[in-house]
């Protein structure tokens, strides 16, 4: 048992933090949001350029054969800069679905442009009733001669204004709610018959509703099986779930210390608002909160090198309401600390508390996820 | 970064539980199971079983008859001890006054206190609160006054846990009076039998004889029985309450408890299928589980760090092990209650008396609901644990 980091994944932390804290202040975090799709070109390029789009990739394939824990790094260090750029939708979630599914051909069309920062993905997978169950997909890909005709709504999705290729989750077989019969389909978002309408999210980010209309892709567009890809969206998804906890931990842990911060230097009644107990306390409840966070992070984390699928599964779930629960209650103390200011857009805080709240609602939210621990197994 | 535990320590494991399963005494084991209290002759005979296997004191020094254990495994040991579950070593020989004397003490007091400890020959009871000082323990009044070669005792202290059964008793006592609060304190250690030294029972909400108020009506104390230097007990006692709050999570207690909550609820019906089936009760139960290994993990980050980097001084995050492992600890007695509803209320006057069961299992389940209220005031109440991330965690 061993919690601390390796000598490699303590440069890799060294260098991200260093990459950030150069190049993501506050202030220009507000400039990158103004560029065309709401993020950096130039910052994105800096990841390429330090290797942190490859690392999850295996050396084979261009990249650095990292792991787990690699990505718990990044991710926290994205959450506590409030990174805007698409990690999670294309390294992680794109990336993974060419890593655990993709065949050599696809690996070698797309792991490239990943790595080096050319191209973006998107995982259109939300539909307007599907919430979060990822087997409910109305979405149909039907097939034609030696292609597949796509057609369905998708929302919400992350990137997907800006992306160079959706990942779509779709129907080949079956009726809505089927285990079976689901589909992943590498679609360029150019296709013919893609219509995507993009907008901020709350948190800064950007996403788009996109409609698939009589879209053809050829048989070669299916990553893994067409007609049984529920196991491998749900092992993506659980690494999705992972790094967003970890990102939600680097949130938390940043909130925290600005808090900390301003309790310090905030005065009324002529002393440091930090002198007052009720503040202190909420303070320290904030600090367990955390630190519990921090745990579960760790423990989805290393629960990727699990054996068994649905032990694999609970982690990630216990994992998520842990998360859900801290980033809630720091998010919404931070707010509370910081007072009228806490209000305000200026203020750095509330942009981390309205991540917290965009986290808990991706991917499953709290309830959901606690009610798929309680059906479970347990823990 | 690797969570799992090496072979070894999975086979220490193996081993523990090996012992505990084939050593510890099945009427002490169902008595622990039910929440029932255990008498002090079953007690001692379990940790004699324990000292004689020589993990009595496991994680004292080695020259003091200690086991050389790595943190690991010692969190191991206690975990395994709580889940099986048997009486911990009687914290307040082990735990306490034994790493003062072997830190502070002199040749003779080691070589005479140490291995009585051991044995559990001497039961310590624990002299600190005062009825005016409880979480602002250095205001404390009870006075040691110099007479030649003696101490003259007076005062009074309270919540001494145990000590009907006590032989001895370690005390912070005010050897000098004009010093500041914390300067003028001693530690010193006597015997329980000495003239002067009277035991008053306090009943507890459970109906339970746990603690105790004490009081000293000049008790005559041989100065030798000073550990340390006089007036500086103070830095004693914090030493002493750092080691207390790292073994305070107990993670195994609440294992346990969800053991049995889950055995309990899938005999209990409701609506003609058994409670555990039951989505709320369920969902309570999961994010109880999903706290107790957060709180898991958390200890373990603690317990690696102390094996990486030296024990030194007491981690602050101990603070987080107590605040959430006593509201662990309190939540499972509170899903223990609803899973047996109107079934807790049947009160059993004799349940204190280990000797004499007069009622089933179920009578201890609101009792001990009630006295587990008791976790997140005593060891530096929860909001004294605050104080301390406040300070020394945060730095406001």
């Amino acid at each position: 048992m061993d919690f601390d980091l390796s000598e490699e994944q303590r440069l890799l932390k060294e260098s991200i933090d260093g990459l950030l804290t150069d190049s993501y202040d506050f202030d220009a975090r507000k400039k990158y949001q103004k560029e065309k799709g709401g993020w950096s070109k130039a910052v994105w390029g800096k990841l390429a350029e330090q290797g942190l789009l490859g690392l999850p990739f295996a050396e084979a394939d261009g990249g650095f054969g990292a792991g787990a824990v690699e990505t718990m790094i990044v991710m926290e260090a994205l959450g506590k800069a409030l990174v805007l750029e698409p990690y999670l939708a294309t390294v992680v979630i794109g990336g993974g679905f060419l890593r655990h599914g993709g065949s050599a051909e696809q690996k070698a069309a797309h792991i490239p442009g990943i790595i080096d920062g050319s191209k973006t993905f998107a995982f259109a997978q939300l539909e307007k009733n599907s919430r979060y169950d990822l087997a409910d997909v109305s979405t149909t890909a039907k097939k034609k001669g030696g292609a597949y005709v796509i057609d369905g709504e998708k929302f919400v999705v992350l990137n997907g204004e800006n992306a160079d290729t959706l990942i779509v989750t779709a129907r080949t077989k079956g009726s809505r709610h089927d285990k079976t019969g689901i589909g992943v389909f590498l679609v360029p978002a150019n296709a013919k018959g893609v219509t995507r309408k993009g907008y901020p999210t709350q948190d800064g980010l950007h996403a788009a509703d996109i409609t698939f209309t009589g879209v053809e892709v050829g048989s070669d567009a299916a990553i893994g099986d067409p007609e049984n890809g529920l196991p491998l969206i749900e092992r993506v998804v659980d690494e999705a779930r992972t790094a967003m906890c970890a990102e939600a931990v680097g949130a938390m842990d940043e909130a925290l210390k600005t808090t900390v911060e301003y309790l310090k230097t905030r005065k009324q009644f002529g002393v440091p608002i930090g002198s007052f107990q009720t503040l202190q306390h909420r303070a320290a409840d904030m600090f367990v909160a955390l630190e519990q966070a921090r745990s579960m992070s760790m423990f989805a984390t290393m629960a990727a090198d699990f054996e068994d699928a649905k032990e694999r599964a609970t982690a990630v779930a216990a994992a998520k309401v842990q998360i859900g629960k801290s980033g809630k209650f720091i998010g919404q103390q931070s707010i509370q600390l910081h007072g009228g200011i806490g209000m305000t857009q200026e203020a750095k805080i509330g942009h981390y508390f309205k991540r917290l709240t965009m986290i808990e609602n991706t991917f499953g939210d709290t309830d959901y996820h606690l009610r798929r621990v309680a059906e479970g197994g347990l823990v | 970064m690797d969570l799992a535990f090496s072979k070894e320590e999975i086979a220490f494991r193996e081993e523990v539980r090996a012992f505990f399963r084939d050593n510890v005494p099945p009427e002490t084991r169902r008595k622990m199971v039910e929440g029932r209290h255990l008498s002090k002759d079953e007690m001692v005979a379990w940790w004699r079983i324990l000292n004689k296997k020589g993990w009595g004191v496991s994680h004292w020094p080695k020259e003091y008859g200690g086991t050389g254990w790595s943190s690991v495994q010692q969190y191991i040991f206690n975990e395994e001890l709580q889940m099986h579950p048997a009486p911990a070593p009687l914290a307040f020989g082990v735990s306490m006054v034994g790493p003062v004397i072997y830190t502070f003490g002199n040749e003779k007091q080691k070589q005479h206190y140490l291995p009585r400890i051991a044995n559990v020959d001497d039961w310590w009871c624990q002299g600190f609160s005062e009825p005016g000082s409880g979480s602002d323990l250095a205001s404390l009044k009870t006075k040691a006054e110099r007479k030649g070669d003696k101490y003259i005792i007076n005062g009074q202290k309270t919540w001494t846990t145990l000590a009907q059964h006590a032989d001895m008793i370690f005390c912070l006592c005010r050897t000098d009076t004009s010093a500041k609060k914390q300067m003028g304190i001693s530690f010193i250690v006597f015997s329980m039998k000495s003239k002067g030294v009277t035991v008053r029972p306090i009943e507890t909400i459970d109906g339970g004889h746990e603690v105790n108020e004490v009081f000293f009506d000049d008790v005559e104390v041989p100065v030798e029985n000073l550990i340390g230097e006089e007036n500086k007990g103070w830095d004693y006692a914090k030493f002493l309450l750092g080691n207390e709050r790292t073994g305070i999570a107990r993670v195994g207690v609440s294992k346990e408890r969800l053991r049995r909550i889950k055995e309990l609820a899938s005999k209990v019906e409701q609506n003609g299928k058994p409670v555990l089936e039951d989505q709320g009760f369920r969902e309570k139960l999961a994010a109880c589980e999903i706290e107790l290994k957060a709180l898991e993990l958390t200890q373990l980050r603690v317990v690696a760090d102390e094996g990486k980097h030296g024990k030194g001084k007491p981690n602050p995050a101990s603070s987080v092990l107590k605040i959430k492992g006593s509201e662990i600890q309190q939540t499972t007695t509170e899903l223990l209650m609803e899973v047996i509803g109107p079934f807790a209320a049947p009160y059993d006057e004799h349940g204190d008396d280990a000797s004499n069961e007069t009622m089933d299992w179920t009578a201890q389940i609101a009792p001990s609901y009630f006295n587990n209220r008791k976790v997140s005031i005593y060891g530096g109440s929860n909001e004294i644990q605050r104080n301390i991330i406040t300070k020394a965690v945060l730095g406001l």
